[in-house]
């Protein structure tokens, strides 16, 4: 078994020496600082890279909040015109539902006052009709000419007899 | 010679490329020591290049790359905690070098240093023997007390002590045989098979052909996971050294 010959064991060991040294100090002062650099870079990188996204991300929010702000105000707004413009129609709705009602009413009443006029005008027209025809049929029926205010006797008689 | 050359043990032998001497030793450039340098540059140039363009946004290698670092980076930390960063360099270097020289011993033809146990055991002791000298720093005579398990009646620490210590000075043997033995004897089986196939002809070769197609994805498996196997237990044992229990 070649494992065992000692003679080519001080070469063998002189050589892993040489190479084993050479490569961990290349290891050490080029390859390792290197390497770990760039990780270290790239940690920091990224790390910085999250800690911009998340102000970016807290700016978003804030932004958010103050258009949802606005919003809410304009909406506030919006109603509180809303509601005054429909008071304001409301109440001159109502004043000129007042003052309708007010010159109809007046109407009404005058109305009535003619129409009472009016047939009272009548009623009295009825009783001197009433009275003329009265004498004038007691003079056919009866023969004999009856006074003027016995006739009105007879009719205010009668109509105020049917009218109670 | 050449009944040798056939043999399942011939591809671990160590070929002299570039005879050296230094004083009395033998320290020539060998097949072994063509397959440590080639290693340590492609490690280098695997990393170095990869890294180049230092993109924020990594591209394929650059992500090799730092899966790398961190894979290493992640076990010390899940095993050692933060004061484990001392040592990453090392640790780091280790597992690249077990690695790169495991994938590399799995191109045919080629050879893996670290079938040889001289090596695994080196590199083992340099684990052991700073790893112990870092428990001494960092607790003085009190880190014998890692050797008496807590909560211990009196009664067994004659029996106990003996078995933690005997436990403890076996870590470079196990450590460093586990990974030996496994590329040993995965490399071995692999030349047996692959013997088969051309003993075994066309027809009967194709069973073998098979087989050793699936031990190859096997022994790709087993390089990788021999070379993290050593990483983690010396992040243990660093963690022992550190923490004492």
């Amino acid at each position: 078994m070649p494992q065992l010959d000692p003679t080519s064991f001080p070469s063998q060991l002189f050589w892993l020496l040489i190479t084993f040294v050479l490569l961990y100090l290349i290891m050490w002062k080029v390859v390792i600082p290197k390497i770990g650099g760039i990780l270290q870079d790239r940690q920091e990188r990224i790390d910085d890279d999250l800690e911009k996204a998340e102000m970016l991300k807290k700016e978003a929010e804030d932004v958010r909040e103050a258009y949802e702000k606005a919003v809410a105000e304009g909406r506030n707004k919006a109603q509180e015109t809303i509601r005054a413009a429909s008071e304001k129609m409301a109440a001159e709705a109502a004043s000129q539902h007042d003052a309708l009602t007010e010159k109809l009413k007046a109407q009404t009443t005058e109305a009535e006052a003619r129409i009472t006029a009016a047939k009272e005008e009548a009623l009295a027209n009825i009783r001197t009709v009433a009275t003329e025809v009265t004498q004038a049929a007691a003079g056919k029926l009866i023969g004999r000419d009856i006074s003027e205010s016995e006739a009105e006797k007879a009719v205010a008689s009668i109509l105020d007899g049917e009218r109670h | 010679m050449a009944a040798e050359g056939n043999s399942p043990l011939a591809q671990f032998e160590i070929k002299t490329l570039i005879p050296l001497k230094m004083g009395e030793l033998d320290v020539s450039f060998t097949n072994s020591a063509l397959f440590m340098s080639l290693t340590l540059v492609l490690v280098t140039l695997f990393l170095v290049l990869g890294m180049r363009q230092r993109a924020l946004v990594p591209g394929r290698w650059q992500s090799m790359a730092e899966i790398s670092y961190e894979f290493v980076a992640n076990l010390l930390r899940d095993t050692v905690g933060n004061e484990g960063r001392k040592y990453f360099p090392f640790v780091f270097t280790l597992f690249m070098f077990i690695l790169f020289g495991n994938m590399l011993g799995m191109i045919p033809y080629s050879f893996t240093f670290a079938s040889h146990v001289i090596v695994t055991f080196a590199m083992a002791m340099v684990v052991f023997i700073g790893v112990t000298i870092l428990g001494f720093v960092k607790h003085g005579l009190h880190f014998f007390s890692f050797f008496v398990p807590p909560g211990l009646s009196v009664v067994l620490w004659p029996l106990m002590i003996p078995i933690e210590i005997i436990s403890y000075l076996s870590r470079p043997i196990s450590l460093s045989v586990r990974l030996f033995a496994n590329l040993t004897a995965g490399h071995t089986m692999l030349k047996v098979f692959a013997g088969f196939i051309i003993s075994l002809g066309v027809v009967g070769g194709i069973l073998p052909l098979a087989f050793v197609v699936a031990l190859t994805g096997l022994e790709l498996l087993i390089a990788f996971l021999q070379a993290y196997v050593f990483t983690i237990l010396t992040c243990f044992y660093i963690n022992d050294a550190l923490h004492l229990h």
